[in-house]
């Protein structure tokens, strides 16, 4: 079995969290898999999505065949995809079978990565679709792939949903899968299928099911309004979750939990890094007077969820320390007196990446985890802050400060192979998708001296730069922070 | 020991906080946050009373500017820190804060070093002249509370500064 396959059928399995089982790759053909029926491997999972059968209608010796996507591919052009309309009987579940088509189809184009076959230009009708594709159909308005599927009806009040995945010119089946979910959770489901598919014709990691905290600000420059907000990854299901009468920035997704850390102004008291729960709203302050004499700010997550790294200020200088989640025991790591802020770990939690002005000016530096072995790996022109180490491990992206333009890049670990994704009047904030191939980022216009402009939006870009777009949401929006793939 | 605060709570309380906050100077209802000189106006309110918030910020002078990404006190600011001093020397019952500001051409987590830096800066001169350092509390806004509005050197100008708030 190849690679990408295997790690594609992690992937499955790691989505719905199920131990000990895996998806079976069989020899039939598709259409004898649809005769079959679809035995029922899996019950019950997080969230109500039950998977029935993964079915990888894959041999051997057909792997090379199928469409396969290398997304470092300097060359790469997208490709095309036909998402037909979910088959629904019924006015329901035709509605919710489209709804979920068009949540995958937005998903993938949006990647950059595939480009979609207008739905008016299908010969092939859905309800004969869902039996079997007639493949010279969708060959003759250029689909590489095609997704088609059916929505059930179940008597429990839940549906089934069933989707397929064919590669049109090899005429193969890429995925046969069916979920059952309540009919509520079909934009969620709608981004399990995207996530399926990206994963299954890239080899990488998905990263549609995931969720935006933000900052979101209103109200005039000079007293700004900055409450916390969150939403899916396509701006949808926008809710603020604070109030606003407390400034929070720069939140910080937990890599384990639906947990965030930020920095707030808290009434009269010091600002300070605080502790925020998604689903329950209770806040806690990340340490007290006697720990953190102190004002706490740039916090983040270790990626084992189980420490927060940050910057304490004392006496004006700033210094590097992580606290322990469990034991609420801090270490100090950086004695510098430059300003020393902005620390990540890597993935695996050996190094900490962060910025520092001890050699002048804001440069970017790479530290052991103990906080020996410090080292410089910016040495561009202008200044570099914010690192962010990628959840893959290989690149650390960055804003770069230089002749008057903000630049958001990436740079390997050791400083080597830096590259420029997009350069404006101010950008910041660069935070990665789960899967390390995209970043997301906010960028602010000029102001003139009536406070017109100074809006703030957020954008996504690929790896290649040639990708981005802006999500959209209700109001300014500054500090994205991605959370990881949802459990 | 954790310490959880519910949200609705820590709005009422803060609703409290802003109305005794209020200091009739235009300033930000948040946390305190001076940016805006230009809303005391000594003409219309009459000569401000001698030892009062306003008095100070008139007659004394309330702030002091810094370079692109400096903390360092020239002399100007220097004379003007003296000024303070030497009030706050006379009215030795008032406390203040020294809020550091930055301007827009930085990244926020910088800034707020920066701004820690600057406050401090002010804080630890003011020290040298004397003021006990407990009647002075130090607080860093970064870039997050601009004195002017603007895209242009001017404007940043005016935003990278240290101001002293006399508090109520």
């Amino acid at each position: 079995m190849m690679e990408w396959v295997k790690k594609a059928q992690d992937r499955l399995n790691q989505m719905f969290q199920i131990p000990g089982c895996r998806l079976q790759e069989t020899g039939q053909s598709p259409n004898s898999l649809t005769q079959a029926g679809y035995r029922k491997v899996i019950h019950g999972s997080a969230m109500g999505i039950a998977v029935f059968l993964g079915a990888f209608a894959i041999s051997n010796q057909d792997a090379q065949a199928v469409v396969q996507i290398t997304i470092d591919d300097p060359n790469l052009k997208a490709t095309s995809i036909a998402v037909a309309p979910l088959f629904g009987g019924s006015g329901r579940e035709q509605e919710i079978g489209r709804n979920i088509s068009s949540v995958v189809a937005a998903n993938l184009e949006r990647s950059g990565l595939f480009s979609l076959v207008d739905e008016g230009s299908f010969i092939q009708d859905a309800a004969s679709l869902k039996d079997q594709p007639r493949f010279p159909d969708w060959r003759a308005v250029n689909a590489e792939l095609l997704l088609s599927g059916n929505v059930i009806p179940l008597s429990d009040g839940n549906l089934r949903v069933e989707f397929h995945l064919w590669d049109v010119f090899a005429e193969e089946n890429m995925i046969s899968t069916a979920l059952k979910t309540h009919p509520d959770n079909w934009r969620r489901f709608g981004h399990i299928i995207s996530d399926t598919i990206f994963t299954r014709v890239t080899g990488e990691g998905g990263y549609f099911d995931t969720r935006v905290v933000y900052i979101a600000e209103s109200g005039p420059s000079k007293h700004r309004k900055k409450r916390l907000a969150i939403m899916d990854q396509d701006g949808e299901n926008h809710r603020f979750l604070t109030d606003g009468n407390h400034m929070v920035l720069t939140p910080r997704f937990s890599p384990t939990a639906q947990e965030i850390t930020y920095f707030q102004y808290f009434q009269r008291q010091k600002p300070r890094v605080y502790l925020f729960n998604i689903d329950t709203g209770q806040q806690e302050l990340l340490g007290d007077n006697r720990t953190f004499p102190g004002m706490t700010f740039a916090p983040r997550f270790s990626p084992n969820g189980k420490a927060v790294v940050l910057s304490m200020a004392l006496g004006g200088n700033s210094e590097i320390y992580v606290m322990d989640l469990g034991t609420r025991r801090v270490r100090r790591l950086t004695r510098h007196p430059a300003a020393d802020t902005a620390p990540t770990y890597s993935p695996k939690m050996d190094r900490i990446t962060f910025e520092s002005d001890r050699g002048g000016s804001q440069q970017i530096y790479v530290m052991d985890s103990s906080g020996s072995n410090v080292h410089r790996i910016s040495f561009g022109k202008g200044r570099y802050a914010t690192p962010v180490w990628s959840p893959r491990g290989d690149q650390i992206a960055f804003t770069r400060m230089s002749g008057g333009v903000f630049s958001i890049g990436v740079m390997r670990p050791d400083g080597s192979q830096e590259r420029t994704l997009d350069s404006s009047y101010m950008l910041e904030s660069p935070t990665w998708a789960p899967n390390g191939r995209f970043l997301m980022y906010y960028g602010q216009n000029r102001q003139n001296s009536a406070g017109t402009g100074g809006t703030a939006r957020l954008y996504t870009i690929d790896l290649t730069g040639r990708n981005k777009r802006q999500l959209p949401t209700p109001v300014s929006a500054s500090d994205p922070a991605w959370s990881p793939l949802l459990p | 020991m954790r310490k959880f605060y519910s949200l609705f709570a820590a709005s009422l309380l803060l609703a409290a906080c802003t109305s005794t906050a209020n200091d009739g100077s235009g300033t930000d209802g948040s946390a305190g946050a001076n940016g805006d000189q230009a809303a005391i106006d000594g003409g219309t309110m009459g000569a401000p009373e001698v030892g009062s918030p306003e008095d100070f910020v008139v007659n004394v002078g309330d702030r002091v500017r810094f370079g692109t990404n400096s903390s360092s006190l020239d002399m100007e600011s220097q004379l003007t820190l003296n000024r303070q001093a030497e009030w706050l020397n006379q009215f030795s019952g008032v406390t203040v804060t020294v809020e550091g500001h930055c301007d827009e051409r930085g990244t926020r987590e910088y800034n707020l070093a920066l701004g820690e830096r600057r406050a401090n800066a002010v804080a630890d001169y003011l020290a040298a002249q004397g003021i006990d350092s407990g009647r002075m509390t130090t607080i860093s806004y970064g870039k997050e509370r601009p004195a002017a509005l603007g895209s242009d050197e001017a404007t940043w100008a005016q935003n990278r500064r240290a101001v002293t708030v006399v508090n109520q």
